[in-house]
C-alpha cells in the first residue's frame, strides 16, 4: 500500500509534506494539483515530515494538497529506442509531446512499446549468467543492441529458455532465468535502473591505455584525453567552451555519444538535432545523430531535474558500456548542476559551504566522475565511458568550490582563457596551465609510440616547452623592450607563437581545418618541430618577425588545405624556400 | 466571485518587501491585495502565509486588510495593446482605455526545446560593431553590458527602430523619467508607435515592482509571436535594477546569499527570463534585447556574470580615447549565433574578415602597451596604431549605419592601406577574390 502524505509547505520547488507511512530517501512521489499529478523526490525526511523536491513549477499548489508516494527511485528506461533520442532530465521523450509549450505533469515514455525488434539469442537454456551478460541482440539502427540480464539481478542465474529470433516488441519475454532457488524470472527487452547508482555489472575496471581521438590538435596532441578518462573544461562565459564542447561531440572517436545539456541555453540543442541529422561522423561515415542521445534540461527547465539529467545521461552511458561500446558523455555545465544544489540546500536552510553551496559538493561532483572509465565485461569484452564535463566557473574565477572540486576529481584539465579568447586564438585552451594525467601513464605512453610514432612524448614535451620558453621570453621582451633583449630572446617568442598559430590555434567553423586526424597531426608538429630545432642568425629581431609571420602565414594555409592535395604541397614547398633562405 | 473570499486583518510579521499572516487554502504564487497594494505569495509553512509586496510595505499596518485574488499574475493580450503605454501592473499610464482581451498568465511555462528551430534570420541594425563583429539572429537574447554613462539607452532605440520587426516591446524597469520620455519621444518620431508596447517602471516607483516587468512585457511578446505569427523584438532595461529588486525579496525572506549579495537562485531566475527568446516554427520569433549596467566595467559581478552564461553572447560599449567615439569592444562583444548568418545570409568572407580586423586591432593594443611602457615602435607597430584609429572611427564607432557588404569593403580597404595580405592571414582563395590593391 502506497504511503499517503499532505502538503504543509511550499518555498519555490521545495515543498514540505507531513507523511502517513514510511518514506525512503530519494523516493518519488506526486502531489496531486487538481488532477495534475507533479513529480518529486524525497531528499530529507525529520520525523514524519518529508522535504521533496518538485521537478515542476509549484505555481498554484497548496497546503493540503495530496501527495502519494511511488515506493521507487528515479529509474532510467534501457532498451533498444534510446539511441537518436531527445529526452529531458528525466527521461521524457521531448519529440512526443504534444504542442509548442511544455505542460506541467506530462510524461511521455521514452521507449517505443509498438515498435517490433529483430530478436537474435545469444545464450543458450543452461548457460550460467550474471546481471549485465548478453542473452540475445536487437539491430538498433547500425548498431547491435544486446539485450542484457538485468542489472538489478543479484547472484548468478541458469538460463532456462531464450525467445527463438522472430520479432518482438521490448515488453515480450524474450529469456527466463531461473536463480539459486529454482525460481523463475521472465527477462524483456526493457530494464529499469535507478540513476544515482553506479553499474558495476563487469568484471573488472583497468586503467585506461588508449587516447581517444577528438580531432582536435590542442587535446590529442598536447593533452590527450584517454578512452574511458575524465577531463574537464573551465571558463568564463564567451571562451569558446560550447565550441570545443561541440567539436569534441561531433569528431570524437566513440560509438555513442550522450550530450547533458544541464542548465544551458535552449539554442545550443536545437543547434544539435538541427544539423547532426546531416552531418557525417568522420569515423564511420554515418550521420551524427545516429549515434547520439540527447538529454536536455535547459536554464528555464526545473531546476530540480538538472542534477536527473546528468545521472540520466550518465546512466545510458553506463548501459551501452555494459554491450562493449565506448560512450562519451558531455555534460555542459557541471556549474549548473551544483547551483541546482546550492538552492536546495539554501530552501532547506542547512549551514553552507563556500560560496553558498553544499558541504558535501566536493564528495558528489568526484562520485559522479568515478563512474566514468574503461572496463573488460565478464565475457572478456570491454567497453568505456569517457566524461567530459564543462565548468561555469562565476567570474571566470579558478578558484571556486565548483572548479576546485573538479579538479581534485578529473584527469584532464583544460583551461579556458579570457585573454586568449579575446585575441580570438582559438580553441582557447592555455597551452601552459593545461594539462592531461594521461600523458604520464606508461600504458598510454606506449600505445602512443606504437599507433602515432617512436618518439611521439618526447616530442609533445618538446614541443609544450617552445610554447613555455617563448611566453617566458613574452614576458622578458615585453619588460625590457623589443631592444632591450637579445635577438635570441625574439627567436624564441617567435618559435612559440608559430607553434601556438600553426598548431595549437584550429578553425572550428572550417570544414577542413576543424578535422584533424592523428595521422595530420604527426606530420605538422614534425614539421614544425624542425623549424623550431633550427638555429637563425637574425640581423635584428624585426627581420625574425618578418621570417616567422611568413612561416605562420604558410603553415596556415596548410591548415586550411585537404591533406597531401597539390595547394597543400605547395604551400609546404614555400616553407622549405623560406627555410632554405634563412 | 472576489465577493465570497475571505478577507485576513491580523500580520504576523512585516519587513520592508514581505508580510506574513495565518491564511487557510493559498495557492503558491497567487496574487492578494494589502490594503489596496498588490502582494503575491512566495512561501507558506503550515497556516503561516508569506506574501511579497510590490510597491512596498510602508505605511501598512498589522490589522490591513488582505485578501487573496486565487490567481498568479496575469495580463489581458490583443491586439489593442500596440501603441500603448503600461505600468507594471499591466495598467495604462498613457491615458487611454483599459486594453480588452484574452487573460494570460504571465511567467507562463517554457517551450519545449525540440519545437524549436534553429535562428537563422540576421538583424540588421548598420552599426559594424554589431553587424560585422557581433552579427545579431532573430530569436536571440543579448545584453548591452555598459557602464552607467554610455548611451546604450539610445543605442537600443537606433537599433530597435532599425531592426526588421513587426512588435517591439519595451520593458522598462527603473527607468529615470528622461529616458523613459526619450523612448517615447524617439518611437513617436520615427512613427513606429503603432508597432511598439511598452511597459514602464520608473525610478520614481517602487523597485520590487520591477519584479512584474519582464513576465508582463514577455506574456504580451508570447501574444504576438505565437498567436499571431509575428517577429516581435523586445527591450529590457535595466536587468541590473531587475536583479537588485531580487536580492532585496530574498534578503527580506532571510535566505542565505551567495556571491555579491545575490540570491543563490538568481542564474535560474535570470534564464527564466532570457530563454524566452525562441525561433518558432511557425515563424514567429521573439528576439531579447538587454540592458546590464556595470559597475565601472566589471564584469565579474554576480549580475553581469550569470547574465554572461545565459545569453547568446553581449554587447560591450566603451568610449574609445584614441578616436573619441563611443564602440561596441571588440574584445569583449561576442554574438554567439553569428555563425548562423554569417557566410550564409551574408557574404563569404564575413567571418575571416571579421577574425582579421580584430586581431589586427589587438595587435595595436598590444603595441598600443608597448608605447605607454616608453618602448620603441616596429614599423608593424606603427602600421597598427594607424589601422586602429581608422578601424575605430570607420567600423566600431557606434555611429556607423551602413550595409554588411559595405562594412566588409570598407575593411578590406584598410588591410590594403595598412598591411601585406601575409599579414591579415586571411585564406588566400578570399584573399585573391578580394583584396583591395
Amino acid at each position: 500500500m502506497a504511503t499517503k502524505g499532505k502538503v504543509t509547505g511550499i518555498v519555490s520547488n521545495l515543498v514540505t509534506v507531513q507523511t502517513f507511512g514510511p518514506v525512503g530517501e530519494n523516493e518519488l512521489c506526486h502531489i496531486n494539483l487538481g488532477g495534475t499529478q507533479l513529480l518529486a523526490e524525497v531528499i530529507k525526511v525529520t520525523g514524519d515530515k518529508a522535504s521533496v523536491q518538485v521537478f515542476e513549477s509549484t505555481r498554484g499548489l497548496r497546503n493540503g494538497n495530496e501527495v502519494t508516494f511511488l515506493g521507487r527511485m528515479l529509474e532510467a528506461s534501457l532498451g533498444p529506442g534510446l539511441l537518436s533520442g531527445v529526452y529531458d532530465g528525466l527521461q521524457n521523450d521531448l519529440t512526443t509531446m504534444e504542442g509548442v509549450f511544455l505542460k506541467r505533469g506530462e510524461y511521455t515514455d521514452p521507449l517505443d512499446h509498438e515498435k517490433l525488434w529483430e530478436f537474435k539469442p545469444l545464450a543458450a537454456p543452461g548457460d550460467k549468467v550474471k546481471a549485465g551478460d548478453w542473452l540475445g541482440e536487437v539491430q538498433e539502427g547500425w548498431l547491435p543492441h544486446k539485450i542484457m540480464v538485468p542489472f538489478k539481478f543479484e547472484g548468478e542465474y541458469t538460463v532456462k529458455s531464450v525467445a527463438a529470433p522472430g520479432l518482438y516488441t521490448i515488453d515480450t519475454t524474450v529469456a527466463v532465468l531461473k536463480d539459486a532457488d529454482g525460481v523463475s524470472h521472465k527477462v524483456s527487452m526493457i530494464q529499469k535502473w535507478p540513476v544515482k547508482v553506479a553499474v558495476r555489472c563487469y568484471d573488472n575496471k583497468p586503467r585506461p591505455g588508449k587516447i581517444m581521438e577528438t580531432g582536435v590538435r590542442i587535446i590529442d596532441t598536447f593533452n590527450p584525453i584517454a578512452e574511458g578518462g575524465t577531463g574537464f573544461i573551465p571558463g568564463p562565459f564567451g571562451c569558446g567552451k560550447t565550441v570545443l564542447q561541440h567539436a569534441i561531440a561531433k569528431q570524437g572517436e566513440a560509438d555513442i555519444v550522450v550530450m547533458a545539456a544541464c542548465g544551458e541555453r535552449a539554442n545550443e540543442v536545437v543547434e544539435i538535432f538541427t544539423e547532426y541529422p546531416e552531418l557525417v561522423d568522420p569515423h564511420t561515415g554515418r550521420k551524427l545523430m545516429e549515434r547520439t542521445v540527447i538529454i536536455c534540461n535547459t536554464s528555464n527547465m526545473p531546476v530540480a531535474a538538472r542534477e536527473a539529467s546528468v545521472y540520466t545521461a550518465m546512466t545510458i552511458c553506463e548501459y551501452y558500456r555494459a554491450m562493449g561500446y565506448r560512450c562519451l558523455l558531455l555534460a555542459d555545465s557541471t556549474s549548473r548542476w551544483a547551483q541546482a544544489l546550492r538552492e536546495m540546500s539554501n530552501r532547506m536552510e542547512e549551514l553552507p559551504g563556500q560560496d553558498a553551496f553544499p558541504v558535501d559538493l566536493s564528495a558528489i561532483i568526484s562520485n559522479f566522475y568515478a563512474r566514468a572509465g574503461q572496463v573488460v565485461l565478464n565475457n572478456g569484452q570491454t567497453g568505456a565511458v569517457t566524461f567530459i564535463g564543462t565548468v561555469s566557473p562565476a567570474g571566470g574565477n579558478l578558484k571556486e568550490p565548483v572548479t576546485e572540486s573538479t579538479k581534485k576529481a578529473a584527469r584532464c584539465f583544460y583551461a579556458l582563457e579570457q585573454n586568449r579568447a579575446d585575441q580570438k586564438r582559438y580553441p582557447a585552451v592555455n597551452p601552459v596551465e593545461s594539462y592531461s594525467k594521461y600523458l604520464d601513464y606508461p600504458e598510454i605512453q606506449a600505445t602512443l609510440e606504437e599507433t602515432v610514432e617512436r618518439g611521439w612524448i618526447e616530442k609533445v614535451l618538446r614541443a609544450k616547452n617552445y610554447v613555455r620558453r617563448g611566453k617566458e621570453m613574452a614576458d622578458q621582451i615585453n619588460i625590457l623592450g623589443d631592444d632591450g633583449v637579445p635577438v635570441s630572446y625574439h627567436e624564441s617568442f617567435w618559435k612559440s607563437e608559430l607553434i601556438d598559430f600553426a598548431f595549437l590555434q584550429q578553425d572550428a567553423f572550417d570544414a577542413v581545418d576543424s578535422v584533424c586526424p592523428m595521422e595530420r597531426q604527426k606530420y605538422m608538429l614534425n614539421l614544425i618541430l624542425d623549424i623550431c630545432d633550427g638555429s637563425f642568425e637574425f640581423e635584428d629581431y624585426e627581420k625574425c618577425r618578418e621570417f616567422f609571420k611568413n612561416l605562420i602565414n604558410y603553415l596556415r594555409q596548410m591548415n586550411y588545405c585537404e591533406f597531401g592535395s597539390e595547394r597543400f604541397l605547395s604551400y609546404r614547398e614555400s616553407v622549405d624556400s623560406s627555410l632554405r633562405s634563412e | 466571485m472576489k465577493v465570497y473570499q475571505k478577507t485576513y486583518t491580523k500580520l504576523q510579521a512585516i519587513t520592508k518587501a514581505t508580510i506574513s499572516l495565518d491564511a487557510q487554502g493559498v495557492a503558491n504564487e497567487e496574487l492578494a491585495s494589502v490594503n489596496g497594494k498588490l502582494a503575491q505569495v512566495v512561501k507558506t509553512n503550515g497556516s503561516r502565509v508569506t506574501l511579497q509586496v510590490f510597491s512596498g510595505t510602508e505605511g501598512i499596518p498589522t490589522d490591513a486588510e488582505v485578501s487573496f485574488f486565487g490567481a498568479p499574475p496575469t495580463l489581458k493580450v490583443s491586439e489593442q495593446l500596440a501603441g500603448r503605454f503600461f505600468n507594471a501592473y499591466g495598467k495604462p499610464i498613457d491615458g487611454g482605455p483599459e486594453v480588452e482581451g484574452e487573460v494570460r498568465e504571465a511567467g507562463g511555462p517554457s517551450v519545449n526545446p525540440y519545437k524549436r528551430r534553429q535562428p537563422s534570420e540576421l538583424i540588421p541594425t548598420g552599426i559594424a560593431g554589431i553587424d560585422l563583429n557581433n552579427t545579431l539572429v532573430s530569436g536571440q537574447k543579448i545584453p548591452f553590458f555598459a557602464d552607467s554613462d554610455q548611451p546604450y539607452n539610445q543605442v537600443m532605440a537606433n537599433v530597435a527602430l532599425r531592426a526588421d520587426v513587426d512588435k517591439i516591446i519595451l520593458g522598462g524597469m527603473g527607468l529615470s523619467n528622461d529616458d523613459y520620455l526619450y523612448f517615447r519621444h524617439a518611437f513617436e518620431s520615427a512613427g513606429a508607435l503603432d508597432r511598439i508596447v511598452s511597459f514602464v517602471n520608473t525610478t520614481e516607483e517602487p523597485p520590487v515592482e520591477r519584479l512584474l516587468i519582464p513576465d508582463i512585457a514577455l506574456t504580451a511578446a508570447e501574444y504576438f509571436a505565437v498567436d499571431k505569427n509575428e517577429k516581435v523584438l523586445v527591450l529590457l532595461t535595466d536587468m541590473t535594477l531587475y536583479a537588485d529588486a531580487l536580492s532585496i525579496v530574498s534578503n527580506r525572506m532571510d535566505q542565505i546569499p551567495s556571491k555579491d549579495s545575490m540570491p543563490g537562485s538568481l542564474y535560474s531566475d535570470l534564464a527564466k527570463i532570457y530563454e524566452k527568446a525562441v525561433q518558432l516554427p511557425s515563424g514567429g520569433s521573439i528576439t531579447i534585447i538587454a540592458v546590464t549596467t556595470l559597475n565601472d566595467g566589471d564584469i565579474t559581478h554576480a549580475i553581469p556574470d550569470n547574465t554572461g552564461y545565459i545569453t547568446e553572447g553581449q554587447l560591450f560599449l566603451r568610449a574609445d580615447s584614441d578616436s573619441g567615439c563611443v564602440i561596441v569592444d571588440p574584445f569583449r562583444s561576442l554574438s554567439r549565433l553569428k555563425q548562423l548568418v554569417q557566410g550564409k545570409k551574408t557574404r563569404e568572407d564575413h567571418s575571416q574578415v571579421m577574425n582579421a580586423g580584430v586581431r589586427l586591432y589587438a595587435d595595436a593594443q598590444n603595441a598600443k602597451t608597448k608605447m605607454q611602457n616608453g618602448f620603441d615602435l616596429s614599423d608593424y607597430d606603427l602600421r597598427c596604431l594607424d589601422y586602429a584609429k581608422d578601424y575605430a572611427r570607420e567600423l566600431l564607432s557606434i555611429d556607423v549605419n551602413i550595409s554588411v557588404d559595405e562594412m566588409l569593403d570598407t575593411a578590406w580597404r584598410l588591410f590594403a592601406r595598412y598591411f601585406s595580405p601575409a599579414e591579415t592571414g586571411i585564406k588566400q582563395t578570399l584573399i585573391d577574390k578580394y583584396w583591395k590593391a
